[in-house]
């Protein structure tokens, strides 16, 4: 492949941002795109703060660089906004609409920002795309496949070095059989709230 | 399981920490021994995983492999291994081979025989660590050979490499990777699995006993042994000169994740340079090293934290009379401090190569965004176990904590946390308050900390009578690093029955007087056995037992049992803000006209908000779906 695609995904530790980088990271290796993929461990993943870098193609450092971000996949809109200094105008910025509220505010201490101004200041930065992932991993059958939907929404953007139906399969391929309908739904879902 | 497939010629991704475990698997691993610790753990669970899911279909594991009790006795296990001429394993965290150093420096006159190879998984930017020491000095400190991976794949190679080298030179081999590589995935070329070898054979040899007159004889025989390795490291494969455009005189010498960013960063500012890639740094291939000075006007030195390269060139160049310029650490155009990314080398290089920087970061959002620090999960029985203390303990009170989940006590409202330097350090520093304050002690470490470094200074406090209150936080795992398990467990790192050691017993053993066993869930009693134990005048021990909630309701679901989340009945609620402002569950949140309310997601049905409500406005509500 030639040239570099640059994907921050970001959200809160337990939305499946981890897994979500790391099946991205399956689908490249599959179509032999050269890929890295940079993941948070340990005390920085207790509750806090997530942020994965997935950088394919021509590349050799595993963080994307400031101002370099093709998408910022974000599954909660602060979050997206935490991690801004990756975007530049051309940045397409996807995030699921849904705050998820940090104890900080829940107790008082900090306050959460009217969202309304969040996806303002975020569309000053690149182009917005707000999804409302929570309605759609539900209706999918269950909020889990949240990350899956965000998924979707990143095929539909063109970005990605290989078409969604490839996408899917090696989605598919990583997840238990069981759960292979209801997963299949959250992308097509995630698919089709950016068309 | 993919990374047992024995298909040479395969790709799959893996990351760093996954592909150094097949490279020892490749090269017919023995024995792989640890202790848990971010970023390196996932080197060892992988180990555990495979041995437990082989066990588990009635195979036997090709090796043997333990969570040891700390990272000394880890060394010991392999080091003993390999002298028996089998391959041995051990990974540590940086700071974990302060432990091991005691054994590590005289292993190195010793010398191995089967293969072994040391990870140390450094930490720059201290992203789960307390300090960033960079480790690469131990091998210059002991002398140990030393290889530094860039990519997975590479760490993958120079593992499997790595025993063959340690077989030739008879020395253990120290892997210094650092975050950046163990929590990176990429993409990982499997070679062939070679077969273990299974039972070694210890001969007897009197140069292995290291008295005085051996240890004399020895060090002498360690040096020839690195002379040997500086010969191997001139022809190594992973010593390698990159030309990037038409090289004119510049060149750059990097190492470790570091060279990853030098070499993007060249290619896209179109640079003319000589790139001196350096795997194997010690010992450094010298002669490869002069040949580089000679050939260039300029060196630049890119590597993180210490600058270990760049002053063993400026010793060479100055040897061979070399008038190159050095760019690095001492001219500033790098820092020693945290970790490189793609932004601070682009930035060095525009300067230095008078280039315009491609990297142009946004300016901030004026918006200002609400943090999301790490927290004791919701359920955690240390919040309960910090509740009580507080309760029991007068304002003046030291507390000195120690490694683990519960350091998240040093956030309000518990503060908790006074001072941590190492793994163990509470209870030792405990005994340095007593001697020197009139204030109240009360020191905090986990149970895995306990058995790992906690022993030794008890018996410090009970022989000489220090009176301090030191508290065992056994959840019965360790949590932080991913629940592996320890010596309290009754199964080991290969899902195999252990024998079970309780922390009360040892206390018992080592002559601790007053003991109290309490189950934190029990607020009231846990208040009244820590000022049983504050009023005691001596050493105290209070083991606060209660599994960690996310092992406990993961267990709870594989039986089928229910979780009842909490709620608070509004018309019963008085606002007094307990619950929230001083128990501090981070799942309640505040709703409209200061309600109080329990998010159902969150909540791990604890219970205790309910026990310290003083309204009965808490009860269980609906199952957890």
């Amino acid at each position: 492949m030639k040239g570099k695609i640059n994907i921050i995904l970001t959200g809160v530790g337990g939305q499946g941002v981890i897994t979500a980088a790391n099946i991205l990271g399956k689908a490249a290796l599959k179509e032999k795109v050269n890929v890295f993929v940079s993941e948070v461990h340990g005390m920085a993943q207790r509750g806090g703060s997530v942020n994965c870098s997935v950088r394919m193609g021509e590349v050799s450092g595993p963080l994307v660089p400031s101002g370099t971000a093709d998408v910022i996949l974000s599954t909660e809109p602060i979050e997206a906004l935490r991690y801004i200094s990756y975007s530049n105008k051309n940045t397409k910025i996807i995030t699921d609409i849904n705050p998820v509220i940090p104890y900080t505010v829940s107790v008082g201490e900090e306050e959460y920002p009217d969202i309304d101004e969040v996806f303002k200041e975020l569309s000053k930065y690149g182009k917005l795309y707000k999804i409302d992932a929570v309605k759609i991993s539900k209706d999918a059958g269950a909020l889990i496949t949240k990350n899956i939907v965000m998924l979707g929404a990143l095929s539909a953007t063109g970005i990605l070095p290989f078409p969604p139906d490839v996408f899917l399969e090696t989605i598919l391929e990583n997840i238990p059989k069981k759960f292979k309908a209801m997963n299949r739904k959250a992308f097509d879902g995630g698919l089709k709230a950016i068309k | 399981m993919e990374i047992l497939e024995d298909t040479p010629g395969k790709k799959i991704l893996l990351l760093g920490n996954e592909a150094i475990t097949r490279g020892a698997i490749e090269a017919g691993i023995d024995v792989a021994t640890t202790y848990p610790g971010t970023p390196s753990s996932e080197i060892a669970d992988t180990f555990s995983l495979i041995a437990r899911s082989l066990i588990k279909q009635n195979k036997e594991p090709s090796y043997y492999f333990e969570y040891s009790v700390n990272e000394k006795v880890a060394l010991e296990i392999a080091a003993a291994a390999s002298i028996t001429g089998l391959r041995a394993l051990t990974c540590m965290k940086h700071v974990g081979l302060n432990v091991a150093s005691d054994a590590f420096m005289t292993y190195l006159y010793v010398g191995c025989k089967g293969g072994h190879v040391i990870i140390s998984a450094d930490d720059p930017s201290c992203h789960s660590s307390q300090n960033e020491q960079d480790n690469r000095y131990f091998a210059l400190f002991g002398n140990a050979p030393m290889l530094e991976p860039s990519t997975p794949d590479e760490a993958r190679e120079m593992t499997r490499v790595g025993f063959d080298l340690s077989e030739e030179i008879k020395l253990p081999i120290l892997l210094r990777t650092t975050t950046r590589l163990n929590h990176v995935r990429g993409e990982i070329n499997l070679e062939k699995i070679q077969k273990p070898r299974g039972k070694g054979h210890f001969e007897k040899d009197p140069m292995l006993v290291t008295v005085p007159a051996i240890a004399r004889l020895q060090h002498p025989i360690l040096l020839e042994k690195i002379n040997k390795a500086e010969k191997i490291s001139e022809k190594s494969k992973f010593n390698k000169i990159i030309n990037i455009g038409k090289p004119n005189g510049w060149g750059i010498v990097t190492s470790g994740v570091a060279y990853n960013y030098v070499k993007e960063i060249a290619e896209d500012l179109k640079l003319n340079v000589r790139i001196l890639k350096l795997g194997m740094t010690h010992p450094i291939p010298r002669k490869m090293c002069e040949e580089f000075i000679k050939s260039c006007k300029d060196i630049v030195v890119v590597e993180e934290l210490e600058p270990i390269l760049e002053n063993q060139l400026k010793v060479m160049a100055y040897e061979i009379n070399s008038k190159v310029k050095f760019y690095g650490k001492s001219t500033g155009h790098f820092s020693r401090l945290y970790e490189f990314n793609l932004d601070i080398v682009a930035d060095a290089f525009s300067k230095l190569f008078k280039i315009k920087n491609p990297i142009i970061k946004p300016k901030e959002s004026k918006i200002k965004l609400p943090s999301r620090p790490p927290a004791l999960c919701p359920g955690c029985p240390h919040r309960a176990t910090y509740y009580a203390v507080k309760k029991a303990a007068p304002k003046t009170t030291i507390y000195p904590t120690d490694i683990g989940c519960y350091t998240l006590g040093k956030a309000p409202p518990y503060e908790v946390a006074d001072l941590l330097l190492c793994m163990g350090s509470n209870a030792g520093t405990a005994c340095g308050f007593a001697v020197s304050t009139d204030q109240k002690i009360i020191s905090f470490m986990g149970d895995s900390t306990f058995f790992h470094s906690g022993i030794p200074p008890i018996i410090d406090a009970v022989h000489h009578n220090h009176d301090v209150v030191i508290t065992v936080l056994d959840n019965r795992t360790t949590a932080m690093t991913g629940h592996q398990p320890h010596p309290g467990n009754e199964f080991d790192g290969m899902g195999r029955p252990a024998r079970k050691i309780l922390v009360e017993d040892v206390v018992k053993g080592c002559g601790v007087e007053h003991i109290e066993i309490v189950n934190p869930n029990k607020i009231k009693e846990t208040t009244e056995a820590f000022k049983r134990a504050l009023e005691f005048k001596g050493t105290s021990v209070v083991v606060s037992k209660s599994p960690c909630i996310l092992l406990e309701n993961r267990d709870k679901r594989k039986r089928g049992e229910k979780i009842f989340v909490y709620e608070i009945d509004q018309e019963v609620c008085r606002k007094c803000k307990i619950c929230i402002s001083r128990f501090s569950c981070p799942s309640f949140y505040y709703g409209d006209d200061d309600a109080i309310f329990i998010d159902s997601q969150q909540c791990n049905g604890c219970g205790n908000c309910a026990d310290i409500c003083p309204f009965e406005a808490i009860s269980p509500k609906e199952a957890k779906k």
